[in-house]
């Protein structure tokens, strides 16, 4: 099971590196984690706005809000991360995704930098057992001494505890 | 006829398909339907003629795109329909039969070709074909020697004789023949002196088409037994164009718009002068003659429509639903200035929203088609089933001029065959039972639709047995549902809709087997509709479908719980009220029920049902909205009505997936996100949560 787990992100790591000789990504933090993810998943970044509540669904899903007449989920990552402190302020941003044709939104604490990263500078992430789903880790980046967690975002919205799509359990 | 589609091989082939596979689907529609109306002893030529031509148009483009199935059988059907229409062969049941059985194989064919799927098995096309070609018989075979023998290579010179001419078949339609005549080369008039009236009128035209192809021509435009080709040059040899039987002769009416509509614009066909160039056109010009007439039957048809592609419309929709939203935003902004300043503006804003309601209406009234298009399929329906539970069954249908949203009318035909074969099988009795009960012997099965509110009203009605209050009560009991001779019998008839309930005592090929009626009500809750029945013993049962116009928009009351507002579809609710005190009490410390008026209603907190905070705590502070849905009242606590709306419906699920409770979502005037509630999903909450109680 590591094993398999390992050679999966190992060969998603290559697989990045080898499509493209540099990739460019999104970073954004949640709380004190630096996370990165691909660019060209992005639509477009956006203030906070409260959205409209949809009744009995995870508390990290905020509700949806009306972005130009597109009824568009909004996903908080930072109760989904299980940070401490969520609060919604005017620096809250939310990163507007285009992810499996699908069109949803992403509550994080500050958009930071567009990066762009190569190959050698991506390094598998290493195995936390069964205490961290990593699946949805691709590696992990350096830059200027910091470390950046790299996404695999279409991956993780698709995935079914994120409860955003059909066949997803309800609660 | 395929000569002038390689003229032209930089066509866009795909769209020509498009267009072959739309065109043949009406042939085909309108062929059955004649073929169900014909009477068979009394078949009028205009319906024979109509029949032929819808053949021969499918035969036309399936040759043209080189699909040879399609063109075998309908070449088969073509030849049999001739002799039929001129007159050799009667129409028979059997004949029909096998017409309707091509009908629904070259549809199969059609449709595996459009979607590039298996096609129909080989075999069973030749067989068809076999069995059309096996009604020609002997018959056809002397009648071909004949046509053979009368039709002579033809000289160059060839007399024509139009006659006997009446009131009926005039000297203006002979000029009219013989102006389209003219493509085939020079035609000049042979003036015959004679006394009295015209008995006839002779010209000769000199061609290389030969007497069949010039026969054939002229049988689009004229009836063939008035016309005679003689050889110019002998004056002796008298070819009959075609054997003429004594009842064509004197039923056929060759007015101006019996020519087959294949030249019902002369001016859209090369007219050429008679100049001896034309002399030397060849036969190949005449086959492009009559391909060229094709197009140009479908534009005069339809000159008062163009086919428009579904997306292009829903876009068009979609922009005006935007329209709305913005519209309701600018208005609800404009509201906070005062009127006496800006008297322009709100003059400005008024009769925007005057033009964007019309707008709206317009734009969704291009979805709108007749009930006619659902309902055109069930002469043939309640045709067959009749025949096979050998029931004598008429079907009447009303209304059908009423106008439905496209979509709504695809998904509503499944559940209404469904219905239509319950009423044949179950509903209607057979013929002696149906004299033993002293009924006329024929059934009736009535479809009817209306317009009633908002809503549209499809109706299944028979006049049989009706629904057996008793029986339906026996069959739950045994099936172990939660039931009680107290029920009402709305509440009764609401039964068979349950998943596997059937009361036949025997399962037959059409029905029985208790599958069935509870996807009709599914698929008829899925498309916000309701289903009700009304039935008494022996005199009939009446199955209502209500359904809202559109799926787009919908008139919704919105309600305000805590912070958030959710929209209600007007369809739903009752009314509206804000209850005392007294009127309500708990049962079993568990659910709270109200009294209206004598009935007692359970209630239901939308707060609760939510899980989120109300302003209000207890019931009579707040509103009670009274819904209802398939037979169930339900009373629905809320802390305030907000208002009445037009609302766009915006699916969840494009982004999102679908959640209980919740049709849909809108935006509404003030660019927030509103849920619309799916009452009948509350409702059925209410009820279980009471069943779990109890």
């Amino acid at each position: 099971m590591m094993l398999q787990q390992n050679t999966k992100t190992a060969s998603a790591a290559s697989a990045i590196a080898a499509s493209e000789q540099a990739n460019e990504f999104l970073t954004f933090r949640l709380g004190a984690e630096e996370y990165g993810i691909e660019i060209l998943k992005v639509q477009e970044i956006r203030g906070w706005e409260q959205p409209t509540t949809i009744a009995n669904s995870p508390d990290f899903i905020k509700g949806v809000i009306n972005l130009r007449g597109t009824i568009v989920p909004i996903v908080d990552m930072r109760i989904k991360f299980g940070l401490d402190e969520a609060d919604y302020n005017a620096l809250t941003v939310v990163i507007i995704l285009n992810v499996a044709n699908r069109v949803v939104g992403m509550v994080v604490d500050a958009v930071s930098d567009v990066i762009t990263l190569s190959g050698e500078q991506i390094r598998p992430a290493p195995q936390f057992g069964t205490v961290l789903d990593m699946q949805h880790i691709v590696g992990l980046g350096t830059v200027e001494n910091r470390m950046l967690i790299l996404l695999d975002i279409e991956k993780l919205m698709c995935s079914t505890d994120m409860a955003l799509m059909d066949g997803s359990p309800v609660q | 006829m395929s000569n002038e589609s390689s003229a032209d091989s930089d066509f866009d082939f795909a769209e020509l398909h498009g267009l072959f596979f739309d065109e043949a689907a009406e042939h085909l529609d309108a062929m059955e339907a004649l073929l169900l109306s014909i009477d068979i002893a009394t078949a009028d030529d205009e319906q024979l003629n109509a029949i032929f031509r819808a053949a021969h148009s499918i035969k036309g483009g399936a040759a043209t795109f080189g699909f040879t199935g399609v063109t075998e059988l309908t070449h088969e059907m073509e030849t049999v329909f001739d002799r039929v229409r001129k007159g050799h062969m009667p129409l028979s049941t059997a004949l029909v039969d096998t017409f309707l059985a091509s009908g629904d194989m070259l549809k199969s064919m059609l449709l595996a070709l459009k979607t590039g799927g298996s096609g129909v098995p080989e075999a069973e096309v030749t067989g068809l074909c076999a069995r059309l070609r096996a009604f020609l018989g002997p018959v056809a075979g002397g009648t071909g020697d004949q046509t053979s023998a009368a039709a002579p290579s033809g000289g160059p010179v060839l007399e024509l004789v139009f006659g006997p001419l009446d009131e009926k078949f005039t000297a203006a339609s002979v000029d009219c023949v013989v102006a389209d005549l003219k493509d085939f080369g020079c035609v000049e008039e042979i003036k015959v002196e004679s006394q009295g009236p015209v008995a006839e009128r002779r010209f000769r035209i000199v061609t290389e088409v030969n007497a069949t192809d010039l026969t054939d021509a002229i049988a689009f435009m004229a009836d063939p037994a008035r016309v005679k080709i003689v050889a110019a040059e002998t004056g002796k040899t008298e070819v009959p164009a075609t054997e003429v039987s004594p009842s064509a002769g004197s039923s056929v009416s060759p007015q101006a718009d019996h020519n087959f509509g294949l030249f019902v614009d002369p001016e859209a066909l090369p007219v050429n002068q008679p100049d001896p160039e034309s002399a030397k056109k060849t036969e190949g010009s005449v086959v492009a003659v009559k391909g060229a007439a094709k197009p140009a039957v479908a534009a005069s048809g339809d000159t008062a429509s163009i086919r428009v592609s579904v997306e292009k419309v829903d876009q068009l929709i979609n922009l005006v639903g935007e329209l709305v939203i913005t519209q309701a935003m600018l208005a609800q902004t404009a509201s906070k200035s005062d009127p006496v300043l800006y008297e322009a503006l709100f003059n400005g804003l008024a009769t925007l929203e005057r033009n964007t309601r019309d707008l709206q209406e317009s734009a969704m009234s291009i979805r709108m088609m007749p009930m006619s298009v659902a309902f055109s399929r069930f002469p043939r329906v309640v045709r067959d089933v009749a025949a096979k539970l050998g029931k004598e069954v008429d079907l009447v249908t009303v209304g059908e001029g009423t106008e439905l949203d496209k979509g709504l009318i695809e998904r509503i035909v499944d559940p209404l065959t469904h219905l239509v074969r319950n009423s044949l099988d179950h509903g209607l009795e057979s013929s002696d039972e149906r004299v033993a009960k002293g009924k006329i012997r024929k059934g009736t099965v009535t479809l009817r639709a209306y317009h009633q509110g908002g809503t549209i009203v499809i109706e299944v009605a028979d006049d049989g047995r009706g629904l057996h209050r008793d029986k339906i009560l026996a069959k739950a009991k045994e099936r172990g549902m939660a039931v009680s001779d107290a029920m009402s019998d709305q509440e009764v008839w609401q039964l068979i809709f349950e998943a596997g309930f059937s009361t036949a005592d025997k399962i037959t090929d059409v029905s029985g087997r208790g599958v069935g009626m509870d996807v009709v009500r599914r698929n008829i809750t899925e498309m916000g509709g309701r289903v009700e029945i009304e039935s008494a013993v022996d005199a009939g049962t009446r199955i209502s479908i209500k359904l809202p116009l559109t799926l787009a928009i919908l008139d919704g009351m919105s309600v305000r719980v805590g912070k958030e507002v959710f929209i209600i579809p007007l369809g739903y609710i009752a009314e509206s009220l804000q209850p005392k005190a007294d009127s309500l009490s708990t049962i079993a410390q568990r659910g709270q029920v109200v009294e209206v008026r004598g009935e007692y209603l359970p209630v239901i907190s939308l707060a609760d049902a939510f899980g989120m905070q109300s302003e209000k705590l207890r019931c009579e502070e707040g509103i009670l909205v009274i819904l209802e849905s398939e037979g169930n009242k339900t009373a629905l606590f809320v802390d305030d009505l907000v208002g009445q709306h037009q609302v766009v419906i915006k699916s969840l699920e494009t982004n999102f997936r679908k959640v209980a409770g919740i049709s849909g979502a809108t935006i509404m005037g003030d660019g927030r996100v509103a849920m619309i509630l799916d009452v009948a999903h509350i409702v059925g909450l209410m009820n279980s949560r009471f069943d779990k109680a109890a």
